[in-house]
């Protein structure tokens, strides 16, 4: 009884890897659509904001206006040039040539020299169209002036600010988004190597009439889905290689963690994804359907709602509960944790946890489907 | 006799709403092939899947080899050997490795494996195969190798699944003698088959029939018994014209089927073959417009009409004429295929082909599948360029021609091309549009086919819930209203019953009579018969081309006194592959 078995399972797994190999489908969507969806959303997603072009507009440009534009021009995130005419500025503004404008009065050098103690007013323009940009600006303007203000007082003992605020950024310490990006594409690619691609396959068995015929054979249904199941998860397991390697040496992230924390939870996440993709393409035993379900079930939520693209916990109260039945969100939280913090296990476990049983759920109601029926 | 392999009482099985099968009882014996016979929607993929244990029944009791098949189906699995309707293999492994996992998944040990896999890879023909993909095979191979799986584990039930739907006639034939040897060897150890098909003379051959129409059980015999009934009620109606042309057997037809003695009359060559009604006194041949009336013999398909037919008028089509048929200078070929050549990369799918189609007439191409036919069809159709050779429909060129060409061609495709989900007054409404019908003339054109295509009862339901009979005559009306003067079908009957067949090629008779010139593909020798002229093709190339009393003439011999278009076909092929070897 059980040698039959081994023997059957033999069978269907040479028979899967025969398949994987030879069909082109396959090893493209687990091998190169990883490579692709790193190399577009890693390069391509970019929440940086270098060399933002502003203009300074003074009508006396004396010792202490050169002073600050110089000290702006210091910033790599900034990139000033002096206009006298405040329309030009504003016109430049308006073309989107330009993001912000700083309006220094013709008093500021007087007043700041005063030593009286009365504060130079500088005035700051900043097109925020997009809100995200308009903060970043007004952040490193600040900074800078901050920052140009403690040189001047320091050099002419003036009564500067007596508090020097020194940040530093912790886990990305250089504020990269592909630190933040990457580890949330890793989670995408698995659900596309996981769910879609199982889903296509077994939808493309039921297709050609190949699953009807082995239902009628002697195998049982928990062989014919542990063959599967185990082929398509070392492949699976193959492309989350493949992300993890491009992400630390294509994309420098660094890797705090250990594998051992990795590959549990990814271990996880692929028997939730193959789970569902099986389980989709039951149901819906035709290509076209299966993946279009498994594009909206997964890829959609991956996306959105798991924190690659949009923070958690900034989303309306309602939306961070629904993120919870997105098991890409536990996913991407240990990715994050993993590659940027180190091996926290208070923070891994309970997001683990998670995964485990999105896990259960996914095979428990696969196999629920699955009766060895057609019906 | 020996105990059942198979029993099922008040069996029934439902898809939702839609019954498929209801309160069938039987028994399925060893030692025989038990014919699974009817047409498309009769049923028989149900039941075989309700044998194989893939369904579990809405209704009654199954039994297979012991085991009842609502709980314990698993266990009865290991000793029947099913084949789907499309083979089931895995097309992108080869043959050997197809072979292989069977092997695998029934347990084989080493040594019993490499006996069986030899002996059936001989038996089949496919030893010098077994490196090839089974994707690359021809339909007659992928057939057998089908065949060989599911034998693989030497079941002692073989269920069939119309193994021989689209191959062509010789494989068919080959295909049944393979079955039956298996069977001889199997018969010792209480082996039987069940062989589903929508071919009379396939279930002719099996040892018991189970008849099945509309989910309903008509019949349980063996074909001899089935057809005692029918003993001296069989005709062949002959006329003295030596003309046979398409009209006069039309003709024909329809006199001798507006007889009240007669149940059936369908052209077969240039003669007529007539069923009479039971108990009906035997007419003169005169009174059917013949000039002699010969006894034969009959067939399955007498009895499937006799069976299903018996209390039903003959179909009102008579009197139909088409009226928006355009008149054609006479004689000229509407449809002119010559030296027409088509390759895909190395692969010469259509060599060399040249045919032309009169108005009036009703032309069958008439293959296997991956012969060519619908290469050659969607060239003329203009969907496809030829390598070289010219393709005209009525002198244009469809690929280059204007709207207006495409306006004097209707088009009938073999699966269902309608829209499911709109009525059948919607989807008429659709295509008046498409073809650029003015509101008047769409209206006009709407109701004459609602009328005469016998659609007003259902004008209203959704096309994808009709019958596949009405189905089909939608798709007809659909391709007709806007009058065109030629038509293309592409095995417009495959898979109807008898009945709805016979409906469906006395309307395109009538369209031929007024002139209409009609283009047919087909791998069914039935619908081949209703065709005035066929041109063979077989492996890109047209081997004959004649009418169909003139191919039976061109075989008959001292072996073959009176063959069938069958018989015909794989002779004409077999000289054919000979005079290409030589």
């Amino acid at each position: 009884m059980i040698a039959e078995t081994v023997m059957r399972l033999h069978g269907l797994v040479r028979k899967e890897m025969k398949q994987i190999l030879r069909d082109p489908s396959a090893i493209l969507i687990a091998f190169m659509l990883p490579v692709v969806l790193m190399v577009v959303n890693g390069f391509g997603i970019s929440f940086d904001a270098r060399h933002m072009k502003l203009a300074i507009v003074a009508s006396a440009p004396d010792e202490q206006v050169r002073g600050l534009a110089e000290a702006l021009a210091a910033s790599p995130y900034l990139d000033p040039r002096v206009i006298a005419d405040m329309r030009e500025a504003q016109a430049a503004l308006a073309r989107g040539d330009i993001l912000g404008i700083l309006v220094v009065r013709e008093d500021f050098g007087r007043t700041l020299r005063a030593r009286r103690g009365s504060p130079a007013p500088i005035g700051l323009d900043i097109n925020a169209t997009d809100p995200n940009q308009a903060r970043l600006l007004e952040g490193y303007v600040s900074g800078a002036v901050a920052s140009w203000l403690g040189g001047e007082a320091g050099e002419r003992r003036l009564h500067a600010a007596s508090v020097d605020l020194q940040h530093r950024f912790w886990f990305n310490s250089e504020l990269r988004s592909a630190d933040a990006i990457v580890p949330g594409v890793i989670a995408l690619v698995m659900t596309m190597s996981g769910t879609l691609l199982t889903a296509l396959i077994v939808a493309r068995e039921w297709e050609r009439g190949t699953m009807e015929s082995m239902l009628a054979s002697p195998a049982s249904m928990a062989e014919l889905i542990a063959a599967k199941l185990g082929c398509y998860f070392v492949l699976g397991i193959g492309s989350m290689s493949v992300s993890v390697a491009m992400a630390v040496w294509l994309f420098d992230l660094p890797f705090r963690g250990s594998v051992l924390a990795l590959l549990p939870a990814g271990a996880l996440f692929l028997m939730f994804a193959l789970g569902l993709g099986l389980f989709i393409s039951t149901l819906a035993r035709n290509q076209f359907v299966a993946s279009q379900v498994a594009f909206l079930t997964t890829l959609l939520p991956a996306m959105m709602l798991s924190g690659m693209l949009f923070d958690i916990a900034s989303m309306p109260h309602w939306l961070q509960i629904i993120t919870y039945a997105v098991p890409a969100r536990y996913l991407v939280s240990i990715l994050q944790t993993v590659f940027l913090a180190g091996d926290v296990w208070p923070l891994l476990l309970p997001n683990l946890a998670g995964l485990a049983v999105s896990a259960i759920i996914a095979v428990a109601a696969t196999l629920a489907v699955t009766r060895r029926r057609l019906d | 006799m020996s105990e059942a392999l198979a029993r099922v009482a008040g069996l029934g099985y439902s898809y939702g709403a839609d019954v498929a099968l209801r309160d069938i009882s039987a028994e399925i014996r060893p030692g025989v092939i038990t014919g699974l016979v009817g047409p498309d929607g009769a049923g028989k993929t149900t039941l075989l899947r309700l044998l194989a244990g893939l369904l579990r029944p809405s209704a009654g009791q199954i039994e297979v080899l012991g085991h009842n098949m609502r709980t314990d189906a698993a266990a009865a699995h290991a000793d029947i050997g099913y084949m789907p309707q499309r083979f089931g293999l895995y097309e992108d492994l080869s043959v050997a490795e197809n072979l292989d996992l069977f092997a695998d998944l029934h347990g084989l040990a080493a040594g019993v494996r490499a006996e069986r896999s030899a002996h059936l890879l001989h038996f089949t023909g496919l030893g010098p195969f077994t490196a090839r993909l089974a994707g690359l095979l021809s339909g007659g191979m992928k057939q057998k190798l089908g065949l060989a799986c599911a034998l693989l584990g030497r079941p002692k039930l073989l269920l069939l699944d119309e193994p021989s739907v689209g191959v062509d006639p010789a494989s068919r034939r080959e295909l049944w003698s393979i079955v039956a040897a298996m069977l001889a060897e199997g018969m010792d150890d209480g082996m039987g088959v069940v062989w589903a098909t929508a071919y009379q003379d396939e279930a002719g051959r099996c040892d018991d029939v189970l008849l099945l129409h509309e989910g309903v059980l008509i019949t349980h015999a063996a074909p001899a018994a089935f057809l005692a009934p029918l003993q001296g009620r069989v005709f062949r109606l002959t006329s003295d014209s030596h003309d046979p042309s398409g009209a006069e057997r039309r003709v024909a037809t329809r006199q001798a089927s507006a007889d009240p003695a007669v149940l059936d009359a369908v052209v077969e060559g240039a003669t007529v073959r007539i069923v009479l009604r039971r108990d009906a006194a035997a007419p003169q041949a005169a009174d059917l417009g013949g000039s002699s009336l010969l006894a034969v013999a009959p067939r399955f398909e007498d009895g499937f009409i006799d069976a299903i037919a018996a209390d039903s008028t003959p179909p009102s089509v008579a009197t139909w004429v088409p009226a928006q048929v355009r008149p054609t200078e006479a004689a000229a070929a509407v449809i002119e295929v010559r030296d027409l050549l088509r390759k895909f990369g190395t692969f010469t799918a259509v060599n060399r082909v040249s045919f032309s189609v009169q108005p009036g007439e009703i032309f069958g191409l008439l293959g296997p599948n991956g012969a060519g036919k619908s290469t050659i069809f969607r060239m003329l159709c203009g969907l496809l360029r030829p390598t070289s050779g010219l393709a005209q429909v009525a002198g244009m060129d469809l690929l280059r021609a204007p709207a207006e060409a495409r306006a004097r061609i209707g088009y009938m495709a073999q699966r269902f091309s309608l829209y499911g989900e709109l009525s059948v007054v919607e989807n008429l409404r659709f295509f008046a549009r498409t073809y650029g019908l003015g509101r008047a003339a769409r209206a006009a054109a709407i109701a004459q086919a609602l009328q005469r295509f016998e659609l007003a009862d259902n004008a209203n339901t959704t096309a994808g819930a009709l019958p596949l009979g009405v189905k089909q005559r939608l798709a007809l009306a659909a391709a007709l209203l806007h009058g065109p003067d030629i038509l293309f079908l592409d095995e417009p009957t495959s898979g109807v019953d008898p009945l709805a067949r016979r409906a469906f090629w006395a309307r395109i008779g009538t369209l031929a009579d007024a002139g209409v010139a009609i283009l047919v593909t087909s791998h069914f020798m039935d619908e081949a018969e209703y065709c005035d002229r066929l041109g063979i093709i077989d492996g890109g190339h047209l081997i004959a081309v004649d009418t169909p009393a003139a191919l039976r003439e061109r075989v008959r011999s001292a072996d073959l006194p009176d063959p069938t278009l069958e018989d015909a076909f794989i002779a004409l092929v077999g000289q054919q592959d000979k005079a290409v070897a030589a």
